[in-house]
This record gives C-alpha cells, sequence and structure tokens, in this order.
C-alpha cells in the first residue's frame, strides 16, 4: 500500500520536532540532577573555605605545628594548643567503637543466621527505638549510670587489677573519663553498626549457606568460613560509618568526659574532645583576641579529621575487595 | 530390592499450607531414583526431606519418618551434619564458594576432619575432581578461585565437593536446570556413571531427562504419591489415570 507522499513528509516533520524536544528535555533533566548530586561536595568545599577564613588570624599568627602539638591550653595567656583535645577526640572515638564493636557484630550474626523470624521482627523495632534516642537523653544516662558506675565499680576494680598498666590506672578517680565517654558512645552507635553488619549478612545468597550445610557443616562453621570472609568488606564500612559517627558526636560525651584539658594517659582520666570544646565555648568568648578564631580552628581540625579518615577508609575497603 | 531410604507418612506443611501427604516410599539402593511431576507438586520437598533442608525454612512443620539404612534421620538424638554428610545434595544453581577450586573439594574434607596430612588432601582432592570429570580441565588452576568456572564446570566442581565427604545418597534438585545442553550432558553421564556406587534421587521437571536417567520412578501430584515403580515399566503400562495423562503431555 503506497502512502501519500505529502502525508508522510508532514509526519516525519512532526516526529522529528517531537525527537528534538525530548532529546531536549533529556539534557536539562541531565543538567539539572548533576547540579543537585554535586551541591552535597559544594557545600563541604563552601564549609571548609569558610572556616579556614573564619580560623585564618590564628593560622597566621602561629605555625602550624604549635597549634597541632602544643599541648597548653591558655587563650587569656594567647596560648592555643589543640593537641589535648585532638587526642582527646581519638582516645574517646578509639574506646567508643572498639567497645561496640565485638558486641555489634554477634548480635548481627544471630540476628542474620541464627535467629527465627519472630525473635527478629521484634529485635528490629527495639533496636531502631534504640537509635531514635536523643543524645542528650544518653548524656543524662551516662551521667546517672554510667559516670558512678566508673567511679565506684569499674575504676576500683581495674586499679585493682590492672593498675600496674598505665591505660588503666586510676589518677582522677571521679567516674567523669575516657571511659564513660566512650562506654555512652558505643551504645550510641550500637543500632546503627547492628543495623548495618544485619543488611550486610542479608545479602550473602541463602544458596551460599545451603551449599555449605549440604556436606555437613554447622551454622558456625559456615559463617566461620564462608559468610565471614565474604562480609568483611561491608563490617569495615560499618565501622567506618559508626567511628564517623562518634568523631562528632558532642553533647552525650560532652557531659560525661570531665572536659578538662589534658592529655588523657589512662581510660580513666577526664578528657576534653574537640566537639564539647566547641560547644561549651563558642558563643561566650568575652573578649579574648583570636578566642573565636581558635574555636571556628577546632571545628577545622574536627572536620579534617573526619575527612581524612573516611578517604583512608576508603581507600583501604577498595584494597580489600580486590 | 533393597530399600535405602524409606519414607513413612510423611506430612510437611509450610506455615498452614500441607506440602506433602502421607508419603510413604522406598528408594532402592544404588540406582538412580527420578521424582517426576508437575511444578509445585511436592518433589523438592520431598528430596529436601532426605538431608534435612526442610527445617532451614522458618515454620515448617513435619511429621512422620524417614528412614537412611534403617535410621530415622527425624529423631530426636540424631546430629544433623553427620546426615548431610551421608546425604549429599546436587542444588538446582550451581554455587561454588568464594574461594579456590582446590579448597571448594576440601571444605568439607576439612570440615569433618577426614585426613590427617596435607599430601592426603592433594590426592583426595585430584580423586573426586576425577570422578566428577573435572580435573583435566583444572588441574593446572586449582588455586584460581571456583566463580572463574564456567556455569557447567561449577556444577561439576559442586559435585566433587559433595561427593569429596563420601555421602551414601546423592539428591540432585533439578541439577541440570541452569545449564546449557552440552554441561547438561556432562552431568547426566557422570551421574550414570556413579549410580553403581551411591543412591541417587534426582528431581526432575523434563520427562525426557526422566527417560534417560530413571531406574525407578516417582510420580508425584498436589504433595500425594500417585504411582511408584521400576522405570520401564512405569513410562510403558503406568497403572494410573493420572500419570497416564501426564506421561502424554496433557498437563
Amino acid at each position: 500500500m503506497a502512502q501519500n507522499p505529502i502525508q508522510s513528509t508532514a509526519a516525519t516533520r512532526t516526529q522529528r520536532v517531537v525527537a528534538v524536544s525530548r532529546q531536549r528535555t533529556d539534557t536539562w533533566a541531565r543538567r539539572v540532577f548533576f547540579v543537585i548530586t554535586i551541591l552535597p561536595i559544594g557545600l563541604i568545599a563552601g564549609v571548609l573555605i569558610g572556616l579556614l577564613y573564619r580560623a585564618w588570624p590564628i593560622l597566621q599568627q602561629y605555625p602550624l605545628t604549635d597549634l597541632l602539638f602544643g599541648v597548653d591550653w591558655k587563650p587569656s595567656e594567647g596560648r592555643f594548643g589543640f593537641y589535648s583535645f585532638i587526642v582527646g577526640t581519638v582516645w574517646v572515638t578509639v574506646v567508643g567503637v572498639g567497645l561496640a564493636i565485638p558486641p555489634c557484630i554477634l548480635v548481627a550474626i544471630y540476628l542474620a543466621e541464627y535467629a527465627g523470624a519472630r525473635t527478629r521482627l521484634l529485635a528490629k523495632p527495639i533496636l531502631d527505638v534504640l537509635a531514635a534516642i536523643p543524645p542528650v537523653v544518653y548524656g543524662v544516662w551516662g551521667l546517672l549510670v554510667v559516670v558512678p558506675l566508673v567511679e565506684t565499680v569499674l575504676g576500683p576494680w581495674a586499679q585493682h587489677l590492672l593498675g600496674f598498666w598505665g591505660l588503666f590506672a586510676v589518677q582522677q578517680p571521679t567516674g567523669f573519663s575516657v571511659l564513660a565517654g566512650g562506654i555512652v558512645l558505643a551504645i550510641m552507635i550500637t543500632p546503627l553498626i547492628i543495623a548495618v553488619v544485619f543488611e550486610i549478612f542479608n545479602t550473602v545468597p541463602v544458596d551460599l549457606r545451603n551449599a555449605s550445610l549440604a556436606v555437613g557443616a554447622t551454622r558456625w562453621e559456615t559463617i566461620q568460613r564462608v559468610l565471614l570472609p565474604q562480609v568483611m568488606p561491608g563490617i569495615i564500612a560499618a565501622i567506618v560509618l559508626g567511628a564517623s559517627r562518634a568523631f562528632g558526636e558532642t553533647i552525650a560525651v560532652l557531659m560525661v568526659v570531665g572536659n578538662i584539658a589534658q592529655v588523657p594517659h589512662s581510660l580513666f582520666d577526664a578528657a576534653y574532645p574537640l566537639p564539647a570544646l566547641i560547644a561549651n565555648n563558642y558563643g561566650d568568648m568575652m573578649s579574648i583576641p583570636l578566642y573565636d578564631a581558635a574555636l571556628l580552628c577546632a571545628a577545622l581540625i574536627l572536620l579534617v579529621i573526619i575527612l581524612l579518615f573516611n578517604i583512608l577508609a576508603t581507600v583501604v575497603l577498595k584494597r580489600f575487595v580486590k | 530390592m533393597s530399600a535405602h531410604i524409606d519414607v513413612t507418612n510423611l506430612n510437611v506443611f509450610y506455615g498452614k499450607q500441607q506440602a506433602l501427604t502421607n508419603v510413604s516410599i522406598a528408594i532402592p539402593r544404588q540406582q538412580i531414583t527420578v521424582i517426576m511431576g508437575p511444578s509445585g507438586c511436592g518433589k523438592t520437598t520431598l528430596l529436601k526431606s532426605f538431608n534435612r533442608f526442610l527445617e532451614l525454612t522458618d515454620g515448617t512443620t513435619i511429621t512422620g519418618a524417614v528412614h537412611v539404612d534403617g535410621q530415622n534421620i527425624y529423631a530426636g538424638d540424631v546430629d544433623v551434619t553427620a546426615v548431610r554428610k551421608r546425604v549429599g545434595l546436587l542444588a538446582q544453581r550451581p554455587t561454588p564458594l568464594p574461594m579456590s577450586i582446590y579448597d571448594n573439594v576440601c571444605y568439607g574434607m576439612q570440615i569433618h576432619q577426614m585426613r590427617t596430612n596435607n599430601a592426603d588432601y592433594v590426592a583426595a582432592v585430584q580423586h573426586y575432581l576425577e570422578l566428577a570429570g573435572l580435573w583435566d580441565e583444572v588441574k593446572n588452576r586449582l588455586h584460581e578461585p571456583a566463580t572463574s568456572l564456567s556455569i557447567g564446570q561449577q556444577q561439576r566442581l559442586c559435585l566433587a565437593r559433595g561427593l569429596a565427604v563420601e555421602p551414601e545418597v546423592i539428591l540432585g534438585d533439578e541439577p541440570t536446570s541452569a545449564l546449557d545442553p552440552i554441561s547438561s550432558q556432562h552431568i547426566e553421564k557422570r551421574l550414570l556413571e556413579l549410580k553403581n556406587q551411591y543412591t541417587t534421587v534426582i528431581v526432575t521437571h523434563t520427562l525426557r531427562q526422566a527417560k534417560r536417567l530413571a531406574d525407578y520412578v516417582i510420580f508425584m501430584y498436589m504433595g500425594e504419591v500417585v504411582e511408584a515403580g521400576v522405570a520401564r515399566e512405569l513410562f510403558t503400562n503406568p497403572q494410573q489415570e493420572r500419570t497416564r495423562q501426564y506421561l502424554e503431555g496433557v498437563f
């Protein structure tokens, strides 16, 4: 059947117009999505530049090594050493993550591999509630329970058993300590880590478990030999996520950690992490010169630590997956 | 004919849904038994009752008994890992473990500590890879990841891994359904070669495969065994109307 040539040309033209307009919509969609995607990157850059700008006066006046490795913190005398705050941040985070990881992995393994559907159904909302408790409530709980526990039970006990070892020596028996901060942090990041590790275990195909069980392996042998090697990169990612959260956690830690500007040498020493320093002092800076710049410098250092940590973790993870 | 697996009054429920109803059947020793029937008839459920895989699904209820060599594998004091060592399973899809070819074959042997020194393991790996007809293709790459093999090779590797723990029974859950025709032939050939040493039970939904492999046939429909018997007789002269219809391709 022959087509009317005129009609056909018209039809082709209409088609072409439609095609061009569809392409244009697609191009625009791509541009809009691109802009939205780079927005967070711009935000990070913006925050970095902003902090750098406000911290500039102090960075100009003191060498970077003095700021990072100076131990003295006496703003009224013009001495701004961040070392004890940086070390305090790292201590509290390491203790918190270190306490949280082993039980979290075990709980996640139990829920993913052993628990029946009913237990799982019950545990999930409880963990979600745990994640929803505001940090300040954790702080109050830490103040009422964890600090006295460290003061009256854990401290004397550690001093008695392991006191010869500096890490466990009790010099400041108040309970306000790295350990108290670490315990509160550990409990705060627990739901997050459990949820992530649980999901990672769920990504392993059931067939793989069955292949192992079919030759007569027990659940535990299957977990050890087949599942754990498989999910290890994911577990590292979960630890990184927990640590990133822990680095920045402010209020709950601030309430139990003692806030003394000193380099802690024992789990029972008080510490003063960077976020606590900023939160405690920003806003009432009297008229000490450079105080404002010093606190924003502290924020900058915290941000850089977290960024470096995440970059490092990404690199390690890439190696591992390969 | 001496029965190797003896099923008496087996009922299986998934939640409230009944999957098997009063199944009583005897599986002959050192022959290939094929379980066939339309999809959803319970043939895989019956197969997986032989190595206690059903209980891996939440909410499964099992009543009745399955005797393997006279031992009721559902008795309270039975070690389930010992049952699964005796009754191996070749899954529908090849599932190499995420380790090397060598370690895949070694996996079960190591778990059951079946050898004492490394040389014995090396020899055993070669033996079972030969038995599965894979040795010549992989002998120079034993320490490469098992996932680098083709799908057909992976399934033969899984066969070797299963054989390595020295089972008495091999179960096959549509073991060729994910494979290309050539690889399927490989597997069928292996099963026919091995049938004098092992009791083999295969689930299949292709009638032609059933006819190629079966010495003994179980035909199931709606969770019940309709008819069971020696393959030649059942295929040429079915006693039940349903079996005849199935063989003629009515459903």
